[in-house]
């Protein structure tokens, strides 16, 4: 390595550096300003060290809306990244179809989340909804507002239907770029169709999937705005989750120490477990001999 | 194993083709002869894969039937037709070891597990693969992997053809000869029929004990090696055959005398009745430069525009009235200033339409 070298190209870095300081670095600064302080108002504030952080961890509240939030996101990848697959796997690969099926599939990705969470909140009452009208006309004890069951089943249904397509849409473009010779000599070699997806598509897959897992996995650990349009977090504190929880402890109850150090301590969570599952994901099937890992094909 | 064939086959891409044009494969009649060995020569996009894709079923015809002993297999599956096809580039399952992706086509048709084993572990002596048969498939070289694809379709012994579609393709030249080698091998060993596509003629001639050659959706000539070389029934299998090719030369024939403009060239045969565009074809090892002191009648001067010393033999390029001409000469053979070449006479094939006619002594 003989190239020469000018470190004059830094340069050229400045004007991101400058972007990444203001819209990241100096806000997440700020909070962690807030969360080893504490305040009585009139901008005064006391040194507190780690004093909200021990606190949060020790919170019953926050343990429970963590929970909470684990079996939520669990639940949506459970359901959204096979059902994702099937739906891919079952959309026409050309003609008139195709462009049908891209658009419809694409449709609920571009609505606002707040309209998701209203359109969601008046289809499932009980009272005027088409959903929740129709459950209560079949005998269903149907009601979000009151049971906490409800509340889920329509919270869970309302993500599924508003993010399977992007599942769908990672793996159908994961799917269209496999060469047909691969279909070709699974043919010639006898393979079922269910060999065909296990030991072609779902290898080929692999990484949209990793990508997949992780948006999905990102997203609903940080839901927000749609539980929060159609529950508010209730019943009770039934679907209070991280970032609702949050929110209200920041802005409801204005304790912004507390909600400095919990949002430090969310972050880190997600940063953790994306870190978890891409490592996982990416040694998953991996080479046993690395010295030939460059031919991945 | 099984005689197969071809019954007015001919495909289209269109769903509804009108014209001759629009067909990727011209009609074709042939039997592939039981336990043969069969090259299918042409340029790219010449319609070899269609017509191989047509008889292992990967694609249906447009018209005609395929039949494997006289039984019509034109409706059925790929699987039922029981056919081991290798690609060009190489396929292999990712998530599988060797050994595994060596296994999969018997596995799939219930193989029983004992037989397996042990064609599997013949199959990686065969390959040299012994030492990678437990590793992951996809850490493996191109070369590797395309001797992973054609053991996946050797290992079936019982099938009806094995057909390859340019596999040497991505595999390194010290490689090439090995592999093309263990072919011929398997192919005495088993006798199962096999189909060769390439657009090498080295390949061809090598591999096969007839060839096929296709030139634009057409079979223009089904032939032993030494068939193709001395008569090439085409123009096209004149000039892609032999390197370098066929000199071809626009003449006027009438009985047993052809005129290249001035020039006039004896024939040992006599041609009546052609109409159309005429041509005289003589390979450049039937083509002999003279020297003027030799004056010959038959001579024709030649202007000399390069010579090539290819290693044991040399090639002349030179020129008759504009047209360029090729001469294959001993090394140390002595080109004169004033150069004339010499037709040997046996050995000129008189073409009308690009297509070989026989004349009458």
């Amino acid at each position: 390595m003989d190239k020469p070298v000018n470190n004059k190209a830094w340069f050229f870095v400045l004007p991101v550096f400058f972007l990444v300081a203001i819209s990241a670095i100096i806000p997440l600064m700020t909070v962690v300003n807030y969360s080893v302080q504490d305040t009585f108002g009139n901008n005064q504030f006391f040194w507190a060290g780690t004093e909200w952080f021990k606190e949060i961890l020790h919170s019953e509240r926050f343990h429970s809306a963590l929970v909470r939030n684990l079996i939520f996101s669990f639940i949506i990848l459970l359901i959204e990244i096979p059902l994702g697959i099937v739906v891919a796997l079952s959309m026409p690969r050309k003609g008139f179809w195709v462009p049908v099926c891209l658009i419809l599939m694409a449709l609920p990705l571009l609505i606002p989340w707040n309209v998701v969470g209203t359109i969601w909140q008046i289809f499932g009452r009980a009272d005027i909804g088409l959903l929740g009208n129709t459950l209560v006309g079949l005998g269903v004890n149907y009601n979000y507002a009151t049971n906490w069951f409800d509340a889920w089943a329509t919270i869970i249904l309302m993500d599924v239907w508003h993010w399977t397509s992007l599942v769908v849409l990672l793996c159908y473009a994961g799917l269209v770029s496999i060469p047909e010779a691969y279909y070709q000599a699974a043919r010639i070699d006898g393979a079922s169709k269910w060999k065909v997806f296990r030991y072609i598509q779902l290898p080929k897959l692999h990484r949209v999937l990793l990508i997949a897992v992780l948006l999905r996995f990102m997203d609903s650990f940080m839901i927000y705005t749609e539980p929060f349009v159609l529950t508010g977090g209730g019943p009770g504190n039934s679907t209070t989750f991280l970032s609702i929880d949050l929110v209200k402890t920041a802005i409801g109850q204005f304790d912004l120490g507390p909600a400095a150090a919990m949002s430090i301590i969310y972050f880190l969570i997600i940063l953790l477990l994306s870190w978890v599952f891409f490592t996982v994901m990416t040694h998953y099937g991996a080479d046993n001999n690395k010295t030939e890992s460059g031919h991945d094909s | 194993m099984a005689q197969i064939s071809l019954n007015n086959l001919a495909h289209s891409y269109y769903p509804n083709p009108k014209e001759q044009s629009d067909f990727a494969l011209k009609q074709i009649d042939y039997d592939w002869q039981d336990g043969g060995a069969y090259a299918l020569l042409g340029p790219s996009g010449c319609g070899k894969t269609t017509l191989l894709n047509l008889i292992s079923g990967l694609l249906s015809p447009s018209t005609g039937e395929i039949l494997f002993d006289k039984t019509d297999v034109t409706g059925l599956s790929t699987e039922q037709r029981n056919i081991a096809q290798v690609f060009q580039f190489p396929v292999i399952y990712d998530t599988m070891t060797v050994e595994q992706n060596l296994a999969f086509p018997l596995a799939n048709r219930g193989v029983q597990k004992s037989e397996i084993d042990k064609r599997v572990s013949d199959m990686l002596m065969t390959l040299g693969l012994q030492e990678k048969a437990k590793r992951r498939a996809r850490g493996l070289s191109a070369d590797e992997k395309q001797k992973i694809s054609l053991g996946r379709g050797l290992v079936r012994y019982d099938v009806n053809a094995i057909l390859f579609d340019e596999p040497l393709t991505v595999i390194d030249p010290h490689m090439k000869w090995q592999l093309r080698t263990k072919l011929k091998e398997l192919h005495k060993q088993f006798g199962n029929t096999m189909i060769y596509v390439t657009h090498d003629q080295t390949e061809a001639l090598t591999f096969a004990d007839k060839v096929v050659v296709m030139y634009d959706g057409e079979v223009v000539q089904i032939g032993t090696p030494e068939e193709l070389f001395e008569q090439p029934a085409h123009t096209f299998v004149g000039y892609f055959i032999g390197s370098p090719g066929m000199n071809i030369l626009p003449v006027d024939v009438s009985g047993n005398l052809a005129r290249l403009g001035d020039h006039q060239i004896h024939l040992n045969k006599s041609y009546s009745n052609l109409d159309g565009k005429i041509e005289l074809g003589v390979r450049p090892e039937f083509v002999r430069i003279v020297d003027k002191a030799q004056n010959l009648t038959s001579a024709i001067p030649l202007s000399i525009v390069a010579v090539e010393d290819i290693g044991r033999s040399k090639i002349v390029r030179g020129e008759i009235n504009g047209v360029s001409i090729n001469a294959l000469v001993a090394e140390d053979a002595n080109i004169p200033l004033e150069a004339f070449v010499e037709f040997d006479v046996d050995r000129i094939c008189i073409y009308n339409d690009a297509h070989l006619v026989e004349g009458s002594f």
